[in-house]
């Protein structure tokens, strides 16, 4: 086989690995989206905020710190112990559940019925606060995130994949990397549990049924408040998760934030309501960004892929405005 | 009591449909306006200048330019940063390539430039709606910036990329470059502000304003009576984006001097400009002079606050601006939805009623 | 920080009436967004200079130095900002920390005659004093760090690159694409080939580059990178097991938080840098005169670090330029044109540096009217991920004069023809 052919099909596989990363952040975004019509632009705050409580639970480190510091003239840093990851997995799960809680009743139980845009910029302003509650709970220093995830290239996929250049000396087997591995066996069981929650239990038949309609949901004795509490929660853990995935390739840092406008084109591509919508416009993303950047990126100079992502969708999108598998939009006078 | 209609008499259509229809108002615009041309240039200093009213001023014209294309057109744009940086770079462009041209022309090229770039990327919102068109504006977003990052010519091969603004001077008055007044920076600043929101207001009561505010608030209703969804649709992109052009040729040239389009044109001012827009009122010109007014001051009282009054430490005042910004950006969601605008709205309605509200 | 909020907001009052009979330097900081890593370091280190030349020497010359915080966030037009709000409090010198904020600057200050001090950084032909009277890059910029990594490959490889390969990974911004061209005309005179790699910011996702450079197998790699770009680029370089004394950074690219995300896989990884980190006497002195009196900037944490050190290294020169100023006008209190003065009269020697308990932390260097560069030298130390340090590899080596001195002037004269600006020093 011609070595570009190889490499061709590496950057392809390397792709689909990314584009389940992306997918999993879009799925965050999903969620919310479909059970109360919120595009949550604050998903990726959310994982940056459930990121820095990890470490800062696993370090021990005290919350509010530097400012107890500043105001009362003390010296505290840490409670002086260490937890194991899982414990610490837990208790950032219930911090997350509790901001969940006082989103929804302190902000979003106050805007029901508003228009779309008016949620949009309320989560924005929601990002910003999260941000600084974060910088001033755990401090805004890179911080090191380790929960035992294995890192770098598989050796052993390597050599038994070097057989596939036949002797040529410029392949030297595929390279994928651990990390992304492990990322694509978590975010497929977390789509599976999460088809399974929404699909065979009760809060997740509910949360379809608020999904499809408020008032016939309220009607039925559905508790709006309960639904979005639930489904706050559940993106906080899926942010909680992409926060450790990406917090374990670069550490635990404001750019995590920024994860965010990746999983925007996702979104567009695959429809804002549509959570195999986000897992296939996820790997569509991941794939078409990684070859553009391979075959066309060394002619134009490089770094195509963050306007690349939301011009393939676009492309996508003159097509089918729903995104690929958005529910139609039907428009009546 | 003097807050009425009463014995304020029109005798003409043109009379009774002005901008503002109470004589309070109509002094009350006056003053401002003599204060803003005729008292300010005089005392204002270097840094009330380049720290609030020149941002405030381009700012306000950027929200101006989203606001016709949000506020009354109802297209969500994310694109601002990137078509302020076309007008960025189409200002240094033709200030560099023209030296001998007004400076005044080149903004108004730039511009226009600007408003064609806009339109071509008005063009998918013909088939996308909603959410997915503020996503599809930050391919633009994205694009233009790699674009002017990428490419040599835009930044006439510098080592850096960094473009900085040449003394370009209007009536002999220096505006650009290093040696600017702070009152010249600020009356040209206010000159182009004081035109383009005198020609969006009319525009936007004009025939045009009404087409664009019916396919706002419903385009296929307003197609079938008859507003061509092309023509609206993308004239508001095109003179949306010529305000934002302007708006951007002025950040530059006047503004900061020097600017790199990742930095400078970034998605942050994107969301910021959106931000203005909300926070002021969609579909309302005092609504986007409010909301820009709002958003320029804010970070600069808190950071005075807090550093400059308490001397608390600067990080901790940074994290806390943060969490202030987006507190009170929440706050106002809640509390009035429809923005400054709005609040202004209803305290004029009670004012016209005071003392008698029932 | 370790006095309260009350005391301070007490002394700030008091004392905002008694100004002006003091040495200003502001400080335009970045604790926040997504460079805080880097910015607050640095803070840190310049503040506590100052504070302890204050406590223990009671300022510059008898005069107490001010140091006035602003946050920029490595936002520009926040820069500016802070800029204008410092400006009228006497500022004698600004250090922005930010390429930006430097191209922001540079016409300001020239109009307002203020000195800006951009170390390792901002517009690189600002070392042409005859042109850029203002702004001052000594010791070492971007384009001398270009020519010292290569210089040290050079060495490395026997007096010869001929045929190999180099790739550079940079930040797609003004920053990372400062050393191209240097890059490139030493390219044409040593023989190797080079690979640019652009890296959009953040930088969070590499995955693209580094297949490209595990597929392309570039005898070295040099990275311009800042921020996140830097821990993410060390660990992909890890995970295709790219050998990491072939992977050198340049100087804002080799400090402890870029390297310890990626644990011990970064180990061996290399960096360049225009100052030596080894534990100082002035560490002792800083501990003594500010961290136990409850003075150190920020939590006290990032003393002796790489960036804490080279902030450190910036005051020092601050404050010794200050004293030169003092000496040559034989006043205490300064303006910024003294200011500016003392800082072209500036001569550092090894002497000076013991003198002051820095010893050799930078190498010896003096700057002239036409001469703002100072020397350019650079070494190369290489991070130790089990000390969990980084040790220096070699002694400070000599930028190419050649091939920097004539992009120095070509850039330098293009500015001077597009502002008019007439040459001085003669």
């Amino acid at each position: 086989m011609p070595e570009s052919l190889l490499y061709g099909t590496e950057v392809v596989l390397n792709g689909l690995m990314a584009g389940v990363l992306y997918a999993l952040v879009a799925l965050g975004f999903v969620l919310i989206y479909k059970a109360s019509g919120i595009f949550n632009y604050a998903q990726g705050v959310l994982s940056l905020f459930a990121a820095m409580t990890l470490v800062g639970i696993m370090n021990g480190q005290i919350p509010f710190a530097h400012l107890i510091n500043a105001a009362l003239g003390t010296e505290i840093h840490h409670f002086g112990w260490h937890i194991n990851a899982l414990v610490a997995i837990l208790l950032t799960m219930v911090v997350m559940v509790g901001v969940a809680w006082c989103v929804q009743r302190f902000v979003f139980r106050h805007l029901i019925g508003q228009e779309p845009i008016i949620l949009f910029m309320a989560t924005i302003g929601l990002a910003y606060f999260l941000e600084g509650l974060g910088d001033i709970m755990w401090g805004s220093d890179i911080k090191k995130l380790d929960v035992g995830l294995p890192q770098g290239g598989s050796l052993w996929i390597e050599e038994n994949t070097q057989w596939l250049g036949f002797g040529n000396e410029n392949f030297y087997g595929f390279f994928l990397d651990r990390l992304d591995l492990i990322a694509t066996v978590i975010a497929a069981l977390l789509v599976i549990a999460l088809v399974a929650v929404s699909q065979y239990t009760k809060h997740g038949r509910a949360m379809r049924a608020v999904a499809d309609d408020h008032q016939a949901a309220l009607s039925v004795g559905i508790s709006l408040n309960f639904i979005w509490v639930f489904v706050w929660s559940i993106a906080g853990f899926v942010a909680l998760v992409a926060g450790i995935i990406w917090g374990a390739k670069s550490g635990v840092q404001f750019s995590l934030s920024l994860i965010a406008l990746k999983a925007l084109p996702v979104l567009m591509l695959g429809g804002f309501t549509s959570i195999p919508g986000a897992i296939i416009g996820g790997l569509i993303i991941g794939v078409g960004e990684k070859l553009f950047e391979f075959t066309v990126g060394p002619l134009v100079g490089g770094a195509t892929e963050n306007w690349f992502a939301y011009v393939l969708a676009l492309i996508f999108l003159v097509f089918r405005p729903q995104g690929l598998m958005g529910e139609k939009i039907i428009e009546r006078v | 009591m003097f807050y009425r209609e009463a014995g304020d008499i029109k005798t003409s259509y043109v009379a009774d449909s002005q901008t503002f229809p109470i004589a309070f108002d109509r002094i009350g615009y006056l003053c401002v306006i003599a204060v803003a041309f005729g008292v300010l240039p005089f005392i204002i200093g270097p840094y009330w200048a380049n720290a609030v009213f020149v941002p405030f001023l381009i700012y306000a014209i950027a929200a101006i330019g989203l606001n016709i294309l949000t506020g009354y057109c109802g297209q969500v744009s994310l694109g601002t940063g990137g078509f302020m940086a076309v007008g960025a770079y189409a200002c240094y462009k033709l200030m560099t390539g023209f030296p001998d041209l007004n400076i005044i022309f080149v903004i108004l090229l730039a511009g226009g430039i600007t408003a064609a770039v806009g339109t071509a990327f008005g063009l998918p919102s013909l088939r996308i709606k909603g959410f997915y068109l503020a996503v599809a504006t930050l391919a633009a977003q994205f694009f233009l910036v790699w674009l002017f990052n990428k490419v040599p010519w835009f930044y006439n091969n510098s080592a850096s990329g960094q473009i900085s603004a040449p003394e370009r001077s209007v009536f002999g008055v220096a505006v650009t470059g290093p040696n600017v007044e702070a009152w010249a920076k600020y009356l040209i600043c206010l000159g182009f502000l004081f035109v383009l929101a005198w020609m969006a207001r009319n525009l936007t009561r004009g025939s045009l304003g009404r087409s664009w505010m019916a396919i706002r608030d419903m385009d296929i209703a307003a197609e079938i009576i008859g507003v061509n969804p092309l023509r609206a649709k993308l004239t508001a992109f095109a003179v949306s984006s010529f305000f934002i052009g302007i708006a951007g040729a002025l950040f530059f040239s006047v503004y900061l001097g020097a600017a790199e389009a990742g930095e400078a044109f970034g998605i942050n001012k994107s969301f910021l400009v959106l931000f203005m827009i909300i926070i002021g009122g969609l579909g309302s010109i005092f609504g986007s002079l409010a909301g820009a007014a709002f958003l320029v001051l804010l970070p600069v009282l808190l950071k005075n606050t807090f550093v400059g009054l308490l001397g608390w430490p600067t990080d901790l005042t940074a994290h806390l601006e943060l969490m202030v910004v987006g507190g009170l950006i929440l706050t106002f969601l809640i509390a009035e939805p429809h923005g400054l605008a709005q609040l202004w709205r209803v305290a004029k309605e009670k004012l016209r009623l005071w003392p008698f509200p029932h | 920080m370790r006095k309260s909020l009350l005391m301070l907001a007490s002394a700030a009052t008091l004392t905002a009436g008694a100004a002006s009979a003091d040495l200003v330097f502001p400080d335009l900081s970045y604790r926040t967004g997504p460079y805080a890593a880097g910015g607050v370091p640095f803070s840190d280190g310049y503040q506590d200079y100052f504070a302890m030349l204050n406590a223990r020497d009671g300022g510059i010359g008898g005069v107490p130095a001010r140091v006035i915080e602003c946050e920029t966030a490595y936002n520009t037009e926040k820069g500016v900002e802070c800029y204008e709000a410092t400006k009228g409090e006497g500022a004698l010198l600004y250090q922005p920390l930010s390429t930006g904020i430097t191209y922001q600057l540079i016409p300001k200050v020239s109009a307002d005659g203020i000195p800006m001090h951009t170390m390792g950084y901002g517009r690189t032909s600002a070392a042409n004093g005859e042109v850029f009277e203002w702004v001052f890059n000594y010791p070492a910029n971007y384009w001398d760090a270009a020519s010292v990594a290569i210089k040290y490959l050079h060495d490395q490889n026997g007096g010869s690159l001929e045929g190999k390969k180099i790739a550079l990974l940079y930040h797609n911004s003004a920053y990372g694409k400062e050393p191209i061209r240097t890059l490139e005309n030493l390219a044409e005179k040593h023989g190797y080939t080079l690979d640019t790699l652009a890296v959009d910011h953040p930088g969070q996702e590499q995955k693209s580059q580094w297949l490209q450079i595990r597929r392309t197998r570039p005898d070295y790699v040099i990275m311009w990178g800042w921020g996140v770009m830097n821990q993410v680029a060390i660990q992909e370089a890890a995970n295709i097991r790219f050998p990491m004394e072939n992977f050198i950074g340049n100087w804002w690219a080799g400090a402890e938080h870029d390297v310890l995300p990626a644990g011990d896989a970064a180990n061996g990884y290399k960096s360049l840098n225009m100052n030596r980190v080894v534990d100082l006497p002035v560490f002792e002195e800083i501990k003594k005169h500010v961290h136990d009196a409850g003075n150190a900037a920020g939590d006290g944490s990032n003393l002796g670090k790489v960036i804490y050190t080279r902030g450190l290294y910036a005051a020092f020169l601050a404050a010794e330029a200050a004293k030169k100023a003092q000496e040559i006008h034989g006043v205490t209190e300064l303006t910024p044109a003294q200011m500016r003065d003392g800082m072209e009269a500036l001569e550092i020697t090894e002497e000076l540096m013991a003198e002051r308990g820095l010893d050799n932390i930078g190498p010896a260097f003096s700057v002239s009217c036409s001469d703002h560069g100072g020397s350019g030298m650079g070494l190369i130390q290489q991070w130790d991920a089990s000390a969990e340090s980084w040790t220096p590899l070699t002694e400070f080596i000599a930028p190419d004069a050649e091939v920097i001195a004539p992009l120095v002037a070509e850039d330098s004269e293009a500015f001077a023809a597009e502002n008019g600006i007439a040459k001085r020093c003669n």
